[in-house]
């Protein structure tokens, strides 16, 4: 049996562990509700800006392309890779790590031989990787995540869109992780450019047909159409940072609530065998007293 | 004359109005009651927002899109 000081001691540093994950536990639900508030109040108007997106393109020329959905030939790739700046969250950046290799084994590997691939990493746990490991990261943006706020990022998503525009990458893709709710986030992968943009209109159910509007447009159709891409793109990517960012604190939580639990187990389990070796070594002062006592009244 | 403004983070005006001025991309116009549906996008300056009880506000927006629509008006800005 283990003696009582070395029980006591780990018994005392597992307590002190248990209070730590306790409390990240109770900072990540803070953060995660924070996180979500600012997915509910930004789905309004997603809402709104995709109804008008869906009007303006269906009235559209089907010829038409705007520059943002015109592919062009430069044939480089750009990837933006979302994770976290703390670790302790479980599987979280490590999934969107894999996932990020898989992808580049499996589809750009021609493009990554040939140094035609980059990435920018959001998140200092990527960054620290693929740098690591000698992957051409151009650029990171580890810092956005302090104060996740919408003028930094729309800044962060002009410059990425002109880098498309100036046909310095002929593709873009983020890869991040999609909040579904606390305990389960998504790996995604998604194209930011070119644009597909989906002209639903042929699927829209009867009643929005009758709702249906004869809108003017001012100044014109193409040019509202061109006006509301860079829109919608930047926030796109507001809304994967906001995403990617409850994920994070959901899966912390996740972590940190397990980890508890755990801590707590095994206190119970300390605290049983600290009790037992306390009355073996009771039992054992008091048969050497006993013993000896005998001896004295012998004597 | 219902009135929403937007940003992808808050709420910036939420009520009913009078009248309403935006500035829009080839001038400012104005919207009164039972103005025809219009979408329409905005360059940076002020909306000038008359209440219904006659006060006045102004929001600035650095741009934004418009939509008018059976006396909703709904305006989807960005600012700074």
């Amino acid at each position: 049996m283990a003696n009582l000081k070395e029980i006591r001691i780990r018994l005392n540093s597992v307590r002190s562990i248990r209070q730590i994950t306790n409390a990240m536990k109770m900072v990540s639900a803070a953060k995660l509700r924070k996180a979500q508030d600012g997915i509910t109040r930004l789905r309004p108007y997603f809402i709104k800006l995709d109804e008008i997106m869906q009007h303006v393109g269906s009235q559209l020329d089907n010829s038409y392309k705007s520059i943002y959905e015109i592919p062009n030939e430069s044939g480089r790739v750009l990837l933006i890779v979302l994770t976290s700046n703390r670790g302790l969250c479980g599987a979280f950046n490590a999934n969107i790590i894999k996932r990020t290799i898989q992808c580049i084994k499996n589809n750009y590997s021609e493009e990554y031989k040939n140094g035609k691939l980059d990435i920018i990493s959001i998140g200092k746990k990527s960054t620290d990787y693929f740098r690591s490991k000698k992957y051409p990261v151009i650029e990171n943006y580890n810092h956005i995540f302090d104060n996740l706020k919408f003028d930094p990022v729309s800044e962060l998503a002009e410059k990425i869109i002109n880098s498309f525009l100036s046909a310095k990458y002929g593709e873009i893709k983020i890869i991040y992780n999609q909040f579904r709710n606390a305990a389960v986030q998504e790996i995604t992968e998604e194209r930011f450019l070119p644009v597909v943009y989906e002209k639903e209109l042929a699927d829209l159910p009867e009643s929005k047909y009758e709702t249906y509007t004869d809108y003017i447009l001012e100044p014109s159709i193409k040019e509202i159409y061109d006006v509301m891409i860079p829109y919608f793109l930047k926030l796109q990517i507001f809304r994967t940072l906001l995403e990617s960012y409850a994920s994070e604190h959901g899966a912390r939580m996740t972590a940190m609530h397990k980890a508890t639990d755990n801590a707590t187990d095994l206190i119970k389990e300390l605290e049983l065998s600290y009790n037992k070796a306390r009355q073996a070594a009771i039992t054992k002062e008091i048969t050497e007293i006993v013993s000896g006592a005998d001896a004295l009244s012998v004597q | 004359m219902n009135l929403e403004i937007m940003t992808p983070e808050t709420r910036l005006f939420e009520g009913e109005v009078k009248l309403v001025q935006v500035p829009g991309i080839k001038g400012s116009f104005e919207v009164l009651k039972n103005h025809a549906p219009i979408i329409s996008t905005l360059s940076k300056g002020a909306i000038k927002i008359i209440t219904e009880k006659d006060k006045k506000e102004t929001i600035l927006i650095s741009s934004g899109i418009i939509e008018v629509k059976a006396n909703h008006i709904t305006i989807l800005a960005l600012v700074g």
